[in-house]
């Protein structure tokens, strides 16, 4: 797992993924300083884990139930107010299926 | 420095008005902020307002509670209701949160007045606060040298002199590292101790608010004020906290301290000196040091490398244009989304989504993210080893006193190794404090940390309040501000 070699077209699939639109030179240079900063993060391939659970969270919680009452929710208009775009009181965005009609 | 709980009790006692109190702070921030640039925002007028009602109330002979009247600057990843919450990103410039963070309504209901918010690295990425949007803040004892990060802001103002009492979140060392470098303490509670309501999420298991201050008992008053359950947080810890303000002065007699050579090897000999001259001075007070070995530790930086950067992906899939901040217009909704992230996230943040999501993708899970996660495993467990023979672990908060301005920002791996000694406690959840304790040759702030189990907190408050009894005297701050704070 140590040394890694991740190329612009790494880079550029995991932009992707991420939903960031970023230049050649940005993919080179993350590019580069992912496989820096991944070298060292490696490390922790070094240590013995059989048999060890994982962690997500360091609380010994489980399911979290509260009472099901009724109480207020955000002021609908104040929320909308800081969105970029609004139609009849929904969040409006560009067309996400399909060819433009 | 007039202290929050001096503060408190003159406004309390009505020898002085919160008015006049809100009034000088306003004044002292006004005067000297543009040198540190701390703030990001200055409620001149809403703190005025909210100063007017305590006095109202003292008036009517009401308690406005345990802040009455003082001052406190929030980080600005803080929610606050009506008022600018920027996390120091162009992707949420003008957003005006729809409600207050649970730690902003317990801060007014105990009657302290939200004067700011301040600045750090964009969405708390950073450990030099030189990653915001909006400039770098710099540090109060050497203006060509950053606060650290990522609530530099907050640690810098309380440092300046400009306000008391501060708060900021601390996901691996954004509080306990600025509040070293910037001769300021800051602590870092229990997860699950004090509400990530209305915190805007970085890393969720690993995030924490907690405070600064300039004295421990500050620090105490603070966190007792901002703890305790909020079922508007699922992650909230449904059990009594702790009062700490009560038992800071009760002494470190008989207690066991752990001097673990992780925290203490390998950090600038001057700041290892005094990580060793603190211990001295517990063992004078009537503590049992006893130095001890936690090599998991030294794999607390990798994980978190791996963990927080993955939580971060996740967490900031939520900026997407559609219901707040910034939009950039695409041709589909897609486009849309990847030209807004483009356009609103700044270097550091793209490059630990981009971490994050590497981590987290197909083929490399279980490397790298199901290998830290078990890793964590392992540092938990190695902390409650070193608990059995310690009730408390001393260390350094830093490997270095605070570097200049420009630095590090284009070595990545060299800024993320700031964080070396204080990630472990993100990790395990532990509690964990920053106490100045003397400078280095150049006359920077160094501090030393103080560990302890989860809900431990009154013990750290009251290992730190003897540290800072002993704590070598320090020059004044060349920032500070002039007119009120009497340094």
């Amino acid at each position: 797992m140590s040394s890694e070699k991740i190329s612009r077209d790494d880079a550029a699939y995991v932009a992707r993924l991420a939903r960031i639109d970023l230049t050649d030179e940005e993919l080179d240079l993350y590019a580069g300083q992912l496989a820096v900063v991944l070298d060292h993060a490696a490390q922790v391939a070094s240590l013995d884990t059989t048999g060890v659970e994982p962690t997500a969270h360091p609380l010994p919680l489980k399911n979290v139930f509260r009472p099901d009452d009724p109480r207020p929710s955000l002021d609908r208009d104040e929320v909308l107010s800081q969105a970029p775009a609004v139609e009849e009181a929904r969040f409006l965005v560009p067309r996400i299926l399909g060819e433009p009609q | 420095m007039t202290t929050a709980l001096e503060l408190a009790e003159q406004v309390r006692n009505g020898s002085v008005s919160a008015a006049e109190v809100i009034d000088r702070h306003l004044a002292a921030i006004d005067e000297s902020d543009g040198a540190v640039h701390a703030f990001l925002t200055v409620l001149h007028d809403d703190a005025r307002r909210a100063a007017s009602a305590i006095d109202d109330r003292i008036a009517a002979r009401d308690d406005p509670g345990p802040l009455a009247g003082v001052p406190v600057a929030v980080k600005d990843n803080l929610c606050t209701r009506g008022v600018p919450t920027t996390c120091s990103s162009r992707i949420l410039d003008g957003w005006c949160p729809p409600y207050d963070a649970t730690v902003v309504e317990r801060l007014r209901g105990a009657g302290a007045v939200v004067i700011g918010k301040t600045n750090l690295d964009e969405f708390a990425m950073g450990s030099s606060t030189e990653n915001s949007a909006f400039g770098p803040t710099r540090n109060p004892y050497d203006a060509d040298r950053v606060p650290g990060g990522s609530s530099g802001g907050s640690a810098a103002a309380v440092g300046a002199g400009l306000v008391p009492l501060a708060l900021g979140s601390d996901t691996g060392g954004s509080i306990r590292q600025p509040a070293a470098l910037c001769g300021v303490v800051g602590m870092k509670p229990t997860y699950g101790t004090v509400s990530r309501y209305g915190l805007i999420a970085f890393a969720s298991s690993l995030d924490q608010v907690g405070p600064f201050s300039a004295t421990v008992a500050d620090a105490a008053l603070l966190f007792d004020v901002i703890a305790g359950h909020d079922p508007l947080d699922s992650t909230s810890l449904d059990r009594p906290t702790p009062r700490s303000l009560e038992n800071v002065g009760d002494g470190v007699t008989g207690l066991r301290v752990g001097l673990p050579v992780e925290l203490v090897d390998g950090v600038a000999p001057e700041v290892a000196a005094q990580v060793r001259r603190a211990a001295e001075v517990l063992s004078a007070a009537g503590a049992t040091v006893t130095e001890c070995s936690i090599p998991e530790l030294k794999y607390g930086l990798p994980a978190y490398y791996i963990l927080a950067p993955a939580e971060a992906s996740s967490n900031l899939s939520r900026y997407d244009g559609v219901r707040y901040g910034l939009r950039v217009d695409g041709e589909d909704v897609e486009a849309m989304m990847r030209a807004t992230r483009a356009k609103g996230f700044g270097a550091e943040v793209k490059r630990r989504i981009m971490l994050g999501t590497y981590a987290l993708s197909a083929g490399y899970y279980d490397a790298y993210y199901g290998q830290a996660q078990k890793v964590r495993t392992l540092i938990i467990n190695a902390f409650t080893e070193a608990y059995r023979n310690a009730d408390v672990l001393l260390g350094a908060t830093t490997p270095t006193t605070a570097f200049a301005l420009g630095a590090k920002v284009d070595d990545p791996m060299a800024m993320y190794l700031s964080d070396v000694c204080t990630v472990p406690s993100n990790l395990s959840g532990h509690p964990a404090i920053s106490v100045p304790f003397g400078a280095d040759g150049d006359g920077l702030p160094i501090g030393v940390q103080v560990l302890a189990p989860a809900l431990c907190e009154p013990l750290i408050f009251q290992v730190a309040t003897v540290l800072e009894a002993a704590a070598p005297v320090m020059s004044a701050p060349v920032l500070a501000a002039a007119t009120w704070s009497g340094r």
